[in-house]
């Protein structure tokens, strides 16, 4: 099968475009998601751009390479960038924590907020959810975006499972505050708390009776307190969200969708692809990372394996028989990869594609993000290897 | 439960959790399969939804119900079930508090994204319940399943997965998912248990390997095996290993080799084939380096072979046999 030939993501132009204001890094845990934005955003700084790269759980060395010792919330300048081009770059690392403390202690009244961020649902809805990461990279994006100081910035989205829930749990939160529960938990509290129940009166007793027999009387007590006092915050919290959400919807936004050349990753990539088309989202590309390539495409991995056979047979050349070995494996890799890649140029032919090759080793410091850099930008390299 | 000696004889519930990417689906359903070996029965639960499993048995997506996916060599028994956090909460319900139409209300009222929105300790109180459960469970006067394997959150979640009861204390002081989570814990925190740890010879699923053991040692959980997964076999001697990652092989005798190999001995395939050597070496060291790391966790090792062509029912029942060999299962 011939893969369909994809454009080629042309990454210079995209950061190069004054009219590009946010670029998101999306994809699955473990593509390189995190590696990719800071590497997009170390080369658009290096090109004149003032940046700031957003990034929720990055590698230890990798942060450190960029001067993050700790998670502090607020952009810090690297150093030693940009140089005569006069562009900047900045970088934080979300902390989701704090950021929500923010969201509170900037909405509600001194008492509340200090009633709300001591109760023990906060605690765990602002830590543990898995949904709040996405929710607060959202809010933060939405206040980078608002403060106006960078022209670019380029997000690294929460390491999930799956690339949706970045664009899922924010609505999930928010359905979930103006849910049915909330509504029903707040009732007692309110004033006008039994007309409400009245409304509600079919299976409010069932209702009652197994909140508490579930949850005990005492957490029952905290959910409403816990409830009652967010409501205050939240009307305007969502407002943010939906406003954010908007953002994302705006030209001056490009989605990245990031994979590595994997059935699973692919599969994510192809949903997300697919997601940001029916949210009219707008989508620059994928990045395929961590692809393999080799200088002897020509040498097949049939033809390989039998020479190493034959040197292996007469016990001569060890060294370039295990070198036709680890070719022959390399073949195969690249072929499944471009197997891989081309079902998924196939199903979304308009999709631009740019390819990194695989590093022999993580890369850990502003040296290493230029090179993934010049290879995101690399339009020379051959788009298919098999082929 | 084995007539064999492994590592981990008189543990019935193994958790397996890695980094995302290491396979830690795979290596799961793997060690379901050797522990089936033999003439057991192995249940085999995933929690995230995610049809994981389903996949990797070529199967329909899985219901919420245990049902009989593969058979393991010597005629045992793999079921797998994918838990739901809602189904677990409307079961839960019923079978501690007999509230079968509780269920249907809750879940009318939005009670199950409360659950999983508001308070993931509940969420995880369920998954977990579930799975030690069946770890508990009997029928006609014995373990209704030798093994149970979970298919479980990533490293980086795993410590306050497993320790629903620190977590749930804080939102329930007393009470009765105070008492679930108690039960919970029983199983989890005693011998019966493990958590094994998928990695790759890579620098950060090691180190979240590495931290993973430390926290769950803190949180006094059982850290059981590291399963090594793709693993390669040495090919090349220390003296080639290092000429390459030198950059000094020998170019013209690449050229001989492959022209007595019958190939068309050019310059361009030799240095091709060099660079390709050099970036091997490279990764050998590195490898090397992470398996050293890896050493000082002082906890049991296995190393998986990587399957060439992504791991298909045939290579699950050699990663199984790995498994076996190596005294995992």
């Amino acid at each position: 099968m011939m893969p369909t030939e994809a454009p080629g993501l042309e990454v210079d132009r995209l950061i190069d475009d004054p009219r590009t204001r946010i670029i998101v890094c999306c994809g699955s845990g473990g593509v390189g998601k995190t590696t990719a934005a800071a590497a997009l955003g170390l080369r658009a700084a290096e090109r004149g751009r003032e940046v700031v790269v957003l990034t929720v759980d990055p590698a230890r060395r990798l942060a450190q390479s960029m001067g993050l010792t700790e998670l502090d919330n607020t952009p810090r300048l690297v150093a030693d960038i940009g140089g005569a081009s006069g562009g900047r770059l900045h970088a934080m690392m979300l902390d989701m924590k704090r950021t929500f403390d923010e969201i509170v202690e900037a909405h509600a009244d001194p008492a509340r907020a200090r009633q709300i961020l001591a109760n023990p649902f906060y605690e765990s809805l602002s830590s543990t959810f898995s949904g709040t990461q996405e929710y607060m990279a959202m809010e933060k994006l939405g206040q980078l975006r608002r403060s106006d100081e960078w022209d670019l910035i380029v997000v690294d989205t929460p390491p999930s499972r799956s690339a949706l829930d970045f664009l899922d749990a924010p609505a999930r939160l928010g359905r979930f505050l103006d849910g049915r529960l909330i509504r029903l938990l707040m009732a007692p509290a309110k004033a006008g708390g039994r007309a409400y129940m009245k409304v509600f009166s079919v299976g409010m007793n069932v209702f009652t009776q197994a909140m508490t027999k579930i949850l005990g009387a005492q957490v029952l007590k905290d959910v409403q307190t816990f409830v009652s006092a967010l409501e205050t915050v939240f009307g305007d919290f969502r407002e943010r969200a939906d406003q954010t959400y908007k953002v994302l919807q705006a030209p001056g936004t490009a989605f990245l969708v990031v994979a590595a050349p994997e059935h699973d990753a692919l599969r994510e990539a192809s949903y997300f692809v697919e997601r940001l088309d029916e949210e009219r989202m707008p989508l620059a590309g994928l990045v395929l990372n961590r692809v393999h390539t080799t200088g002897a495409a020509d040498l097949s991995d049939a033809r390989s394996l039998a020479a190493a056979e034959a040197l292996e047979e007469t016990k001569s050349h060890p060294l370039v028989a295990s070198a036709l070995r680890l070719h022959a494996e390399r073949m195969q890799v690249a072929e499944r990869e471009a197997r891989l890649r081309g079902q998924f140029t196939s199903a979304h032919p308009a999709v631009p594609v740019v390819e990194v090759p695989a590093q022999p080793q993580d890369v850990h410091d502003l040296e290493g993000l230029r090179r993934i850099g010049d290879e995101l930008a690399d339009l020379t390299r051959p788009t298919d290897l098999t082929g | 439960m084995s007539t064999r000696d492994t590592d981990w004889d008189g543990v019935r519930l193994h958790v397996v959790t890695g980094k995302g990417g290491t396979g830690k689906t795979t290596v799961a359903a793997a060690l379901a399969l050797a522990l089936a070996a033999g003439g057991h029965r192995v249940l085999l639960v995933e929690v995230e939804g995610r049809q994981g499993i389903a996949q990797i048995f070529d199967c329909p997506p899985l219901p919420y119900e245990e049902r009989k996916v593969a058979v393991a060599p010597g005629g045992g028994d793999v079921y797998a079930l994918a838990i739901d956090p809602e189904a677990a909460l409307t079961d839960y319900l019923e079978m501690f508090y007999n509230l079968k139409r509780a269920g249907k209300a809750l879940t009318r009222f939005g009670v199950v994204d409360f659950v999983t929105t508001v308070a993931p300790g509940l969420r995880d109180v369920l998954l977990t319940g579930k799975a030690t459960e069946a770890v508990r469970r009997r029928s006609g006067g014995k373990f209704a399943y030798d093994a149970v394997v979970m298919d479980a959150p990533p490293t980086g979640r795993i410590t306050r997965f497993l320790n629903v009861n620190a977590e749930v204390a804080g939102l329930a002081k007393v009470g009765p998912i105070h008492n679930h989570a108690d039960k919970v814990m029983d199983v989890i925190r005693s011998p019966e248990t493990a958590v094994h740890f998928v990695t790759l010879l890579e620098e950060m699923p090691v180190q979240e390997t590495l931290d993973g053991v430390a926290e769950l040692r803190d949180a006094e959980l059982p850290p059981g095996g590291i399963m090594i997964n793709m693993t390669r076999p040495a090919t090349l001697g220390k003296r080639d290993l290092d000429a390459a990652m030198a950059g000094t092989l020998d170019l013209d005798e690449i050229v001989t080799g492959l022209k007595a190999a019958g190939l068309p001995g050019d310059e361009a395939t030799a240095r091709a084939l060099a660079t390709e050597l050099g970036e091997h070496a490279v990764r050998v060291a590195l490898e090397r380096r992470e398996k050293r790391r890896l050493a000082a966790a002082k906890q049991p090792r296995y190393l998986l072979p990587v399957v060439p062509d992504g791991v298909d029912l045939a290579g699950l029942y050699r990663l199984a046999a790995e498994l076996r060999q190596q005294g995992a299962a």
